[in-house]
């Protein structure tokens, strides 16, 4: 299943790049391997009605960052703090782990423009 | 998949016909336990004698000097450990001369840019209790003699340095850096790892004056599973494996026959095509350079001749290592990031980070070796597909072009 679904995902990501007139967004990576991943949203009273992401990964982090998005969107602020690595380990089957930091930064970087959004609302 | 182009000739090599053939008898009719005494065994010990003469032949030295292993990473860990072990016996057990206590230390001197076999050799040593000088590099990847000189301590037993680097190609000034050692002190051991050496570079260890220069077979389209070490007469190494007193008593274990007759063909067989090679790959990075913005060699220059000439090691800010090789891969081109070894781990190349890049153009970066099959084709084809690779990926990560 893992690897389907990275390979799907690596080929036609979801929500890639900067939308337009975003209200918000969130960096987060690791200084040490040099990966980033920077997501965007757009809130609708309390409510992600647009996200997407940039990420300069490996083909999982890629995934795990679409599929974040993907997850979030329609999501109020308050679910979407909650999603989890556990969440994405539901969707992506077993990822080994040695990639499970990939998904870490993923959630990491929804929690990052969620702050973002409140800092600035 | 239609096309395969391999673009991997320092992770590895296809073995050539003239190596398959003459290792084949050697399969199932030739079975001969070389440590046998009768007909059978002397038949095998003829053939690996033969194949440590097609070794000294081209290392210049007697075949007696020639010990054969499992390969560079087996080499390297022999003659690091091997050497530290009978220093510190020697001197535990030196009746002599008294030693003090805090000089039993022994100390080695490698570099960051070593290949994992010689830099996790040396941080097990230094674990049990051995001092370790790990040398920079500049950002073309080359030692600095001052730097060497200064290392060099009164407790020095070793000097390793690999002849050259393969990720970027670097070939180390290793005649200059031995002849500073002995110059400081002829004890000291000199050690090169020439795993990646021998197919372009002079191996003619007295031209050297290396003491220990570790070989494999399958980076000079020999077989897997079978390499070797010149190691200079008259310097003794406790053998890594004990046993029977195979290979002059310093590697225990049956030989494997077919591997040396397969490994000595591979070496008689080495032909200098450093021009046609060098050709293709400066050709190969002249249209990445035009095609795709925003990218720049790793190395020395590839005009250099102080660089390997089938290695082109490139950053492509903004498109992941893992993932243009994935993207090439699925059109049926195999690179490498960094080091075959290293593509499994997670942190950027040591080598890359070493020289000073940032983990981020580090992680940015792949490897292209060619090899005698490369063609002009295949360049073409690679620099098509690796564009739009590159731009894939730089979309993803947003990247905005400089």
């Amino acid at each position: 299943m893992f690897q389907e679904i990275i390979k799907k995902y690596f080929q036609n990501p979801k929500n890639v790049g900067k939308i337009a007139d975003v209200d918000a967004s969130g960096s987060s990576g690791s200084p040490v391997c040099g990966d980033v991943s920077t997501m965007y949203i757009k809130v609708e009273n309390g409510k992600i009605v647009d996200i997407s992401f940039e990420t300069l990964g490996c083909a999982v982090a890629i995934a795990a960052a679409s599929i974040t998005t993907e997850i979030a969107k329609g999501k109020t602020l308050a679910e979407a703090e909650k999603i989890s690595v556990k969440d994405l380990l539901e969707k992506m089957g077993d990822v080994p782990s040695v990639k499970v930091h990939c998904l870490e930064m993923a959630i990491e970087t929804l929690r990052k423009v969620i702050e973002e959004y409140k800092e600035k609302h | 998949m239609k096309k395969k182009i391999y673009l991997d000739y320092n992770a590895t090599t296809p073995v050539s016909l003239a190596v398959k053939k003459a290792m084949e008898p050697f399969a199932d009719k030739e079975f001969g336990n070389p440590f046998s005494t009768h007909f059978y065994g002397v038949a095998a010990k003829k053939v690996i004698e033969k194949g440590a003469e097609q070794a000294a032949k081209f290392f210049c030295c007697a075949k007696e000097e020639i010990i054969f292993t499992s390969g560079a990473t087996e080499s390297n860990n022999t003659i690091l450990k091997g050497l530290v072990e009978l220093v510190k016996d020697e001197m535990l057990y030196s009746t002599s001369r008294r030693i003090q206590h805090d000089t039993i230390k022994s100390h080695i001197i490698t570099t960051k840019i070593e290949h994992h076999c010689v830099l996790e050799t040396a941080k097990y040593l230094e674990r049990k209790g051995v001092e370790v000088t790990y040398l920079g590099v500049d950002e073309q990847g080359f030692i600095s003699l001052k730097e060497l000189e200064k290392a060099i301590k009164g407790n020095t037993i070793l000097v390793s340095i690999m002849y050259a680097n393969n990720e970027v190609g670097t070939i180390e000034p290793i005649k200059a850096a031995c002849k500073l050692v002995k110059s400081i002190n002829k004890n000291i051991i000199f050690h090169t790892d020439a795993a990646q050496a021998l197919h372009y570079l002079d191996c003619n260890v007295k031209k050297l004056g290396v003491d220990a220069l570790s070989f494999s077979g399958h980076k000079i389209s020999g077989p897997k599973g079978i390499g070797g070490f010149y190691l200079k007469k008259g310097i003794k190494i406790e053998p890594l494996l004990h046993g029977g007193l195979q290979q002059n008593g310093l590697r225990a274990g049956t030989e494997n026959v077919a591997g040396i007759v397969g490994i000595g063909k591979a070496i008689e067989m080495i032909k200098n095509h450093s021009d046609k090679v060098k050709k293709l790959r400066n050709n190969l990075a002249d249209k990445i350079l035009q095609t795709i913005p925003d990218c720049w060699v790793n190395g020395p220059d590839v005009s250099s001749n102080e660089r390997l000439p089938h290695n082109l090691n490139m950053s492509f800010p903004g498109a992941e290592g893992s993932s243009l090789l994935e993207l090439l891969s699925q059109q049926g081109i195999a690179v490498s990031i960094g080091s075959a070894c290293s593509a499994r781990e997670l942190k950027p190349s040591h080598v890359l980070i070493a020289m000073k890049l940032t983990p981020k153009d580090a992680l940015c970066s792949i490897r292209f070796t060619l090899g005698e099959d490369t063609s002009k084709e295949d360049i073409s084809y690679t620099v098509s597909v690796l564009e739009k690779a590159v731009v894939k990926m730089r979309k993803i990560s947003g990247y905005n072009l400089k």
